[in-house]
């Protein structure tokens, strides 16, 4: 029988949340990595039972954690937890990030914008966004603050910079959004190998059809008044990107404000926000088995992080954006003041399709209808960070 | 000689307590941090960072109640600590919840 796994990073520890098919009754397990931020947490398509974690600690910096059992224990990959290590120089360095500079397949650092307008120096601080490969355990790909796009083809033991985004030749305009300057999307083409699609913020989204050598700017019909320029090449505070795996060459946005739709691989963009009651938030999400059908959590106001009085809502458009409807069963109808971050809604493949998220106040909801009716899963976690879902057969 | 080591770093090396290490002297933070990370490999990049091996911003060192953070990596820690009779302490800096 299928049965659902969600994984849930938090600000203090990650959590595991275990349901058969009828997505009912459900074990929770964790916290794991007590204390630490987990900004990101992903399980391999290739192998279910391969699970990345980012784990990140102010004071002791990036560690990356690995599960090759479902996430029944953890690992650093390439790193033995027990006995004396053999001598001589270590084999896995699973927490090294450096910025490739080298002068073969890098290029020197450049600078980006700093806050006040001033240009400031490349200093990798977090992961934030794991994706492994489509059909390769052993392959996953990292985005990083501040921003660039790393790959480990040794189950994440060692890491390398796909150096040709963040040399592309426009960082010195990338700014970094309220939340620092992280490349948080990363979308594979499941039809194409060589496609790959990032989100930064804020620098806007970006495209490679070459495997991630060479990239473009793919940010025409954006607008962002906050801009001198506001229809500018780069500097979007993209929030994130959403594909449907049977149609990778439309995208769906939710940008600082505005829902965007794309459906020419990123080539232009048109604005589906229609009848949304604000088109700020972070969080877009597509149905499994149906294209056109769009989630977003309406948020207030970049000013005001928290959904309109006090109601929480998901919206749903069957008709890829412009018609939306709001989503109130089983959700807080007042005195909700909380946020759903841009990597915390995340749906299954079961039928119906499951629609799960999580919010800066610790709850974890899920639908089980397509988003028709909701129930809190987990009601009192630490922050919610980000949510992704494993389907299981 | 001993180490001890904040709880988070305690969990990483997978220890409890103090940690005993067998170092030739002299006996530096540089060499006292080499053996550290070569017997608790986890401890890679979470004390110091890999390339330029600085100390990371929010930890500190004291050894026999004093300040050692902002001392030279080569400079010898006091015999007390290379005799073993005091530990050298790895502290978190006090800063947020």
């Amino acid at each position: 029988m299928s049965s659902v796994r969600v994984l849930v990073g938090t600000h203090k520890g990650a959590f595991v949340l275990n349901a058969d098919g009828k997505r009912k009754d459900w074990q929770v397990s964790g916290p794991f990595f007590a204390g630490w931020e987990i900004y990101h947490m992903k399980g391999s398509p290739a192998d279910p039972n391969r699970i990345y974690v980012s784990q990140t600690s102010g004071w002791f910096g990036q560690l990356i954690q690995r599960s090759d059992d479902g996430g029944k224990t953890w690992h650093q990959p390439g790193l033995a937890d027990e006995g004396v290590p053999p001598p001589g120089p270590p084999t896995a360095l699973p927490n090294r990030f450096a910025y490739d500079t080298s002068a073969e397949t890098g290029k020197p650092l450049t600078t980006h914008q700093w806050y006040d307008g001033t240009q400031h120096p490349w200093e990798f601080k977090r992961v934030w966004h794991l994706e492994p490969s489509l059909t390769d355990p052993n392959t996953v790909y990292a985005g990083v603050e501040d921003a660039a796009l790393f790959r480990s083809t040794d189950g994440g033991e060692n890491w390398s910079e796909l150096a040709g985004l963040r040399g592309h030749g426009t960082g010195p305009k990338w700014q970094p959004g309220a939340g620092g300057m992280g490349l948080h999307t990363i979308l594979l083409d499941p039809s194409n190998p060589h496609r790959m699609y990032i989100a930064i913020s804020a620098a806007g989204a970006f495209r490679t059809d070459d495997g991630g050598k060479n990239w473009k700017p793919i940010n025409k019909g954006l607008v962002s008044n906050f801009m001198p320029d506001p229809s500018a090449e780069v500097g979007h505070c993209v929030h994130h990107v959403a594909m449907h795996r049977s149609r990778p060459e439309v995208l769906f946005m939710q940008k600082h404000w505005d829902v965007m739709r794309s459906d020419d691989a990123g080539e232009s963009w048109q604005e589906v926000s229609g009848n949304l009651p604000t088109d700020f938030g972070f969080a877009i999400d597509v149905h499994a088995h149906e294209p056109e059908t769009l989630y977003v959590v309406p948020i207030k106001s970049d000013s005001e992080h928290f959904p309109l009085e006090g109601k929480l809502r998901v919206y749903r458009s069957r008709s890829g954006g412009n018609e939306w409807e709001p989503l109130a069963n089983g959700l807080p109808d007042r005195n909700c003041y909380v946020n759903v971050l841009r990597d915390a809604m995340a749906v299954d493949s079961l039928d119906a399709c499951g629609v799960y998220f999580g919010t800066t106040g610790g709850q974890v909801y899920g639908s089980a209808d397509a988003g028709d009716t909701w129930t809190p899963i987990v009601q009192n976690l630490p922050a919610v960070l980000s949510v992704e879902v494993q389907t299981l057969q | 000689m001993q180490v001890t080591l904040p709880y988070h770093l305690r969990n990483l090396a997978r220890v409890e307590g103090d940690v005993r290490l067998e170092i030739a002297a002299p006996v530096t933070l540089r060499a006292v941090l080499d053996a550290l990370e070569a017997r608790y490999p986890t401890l890679r990049g979470a004390i110091r960072e890999h390339d330029t091996g600085k100390r990371r911003p929010f930890l500190r060192f004291f050894a026999c109640q004093e300040d050692w953070s902002l001392e030279s990596m080569d400079a010898e820690l006091p015999e007390a600590v290379a005799a073993g009779r005091e530990p050298l302490l790895i502290l978190g800096a006090i800063a947020g919840g």
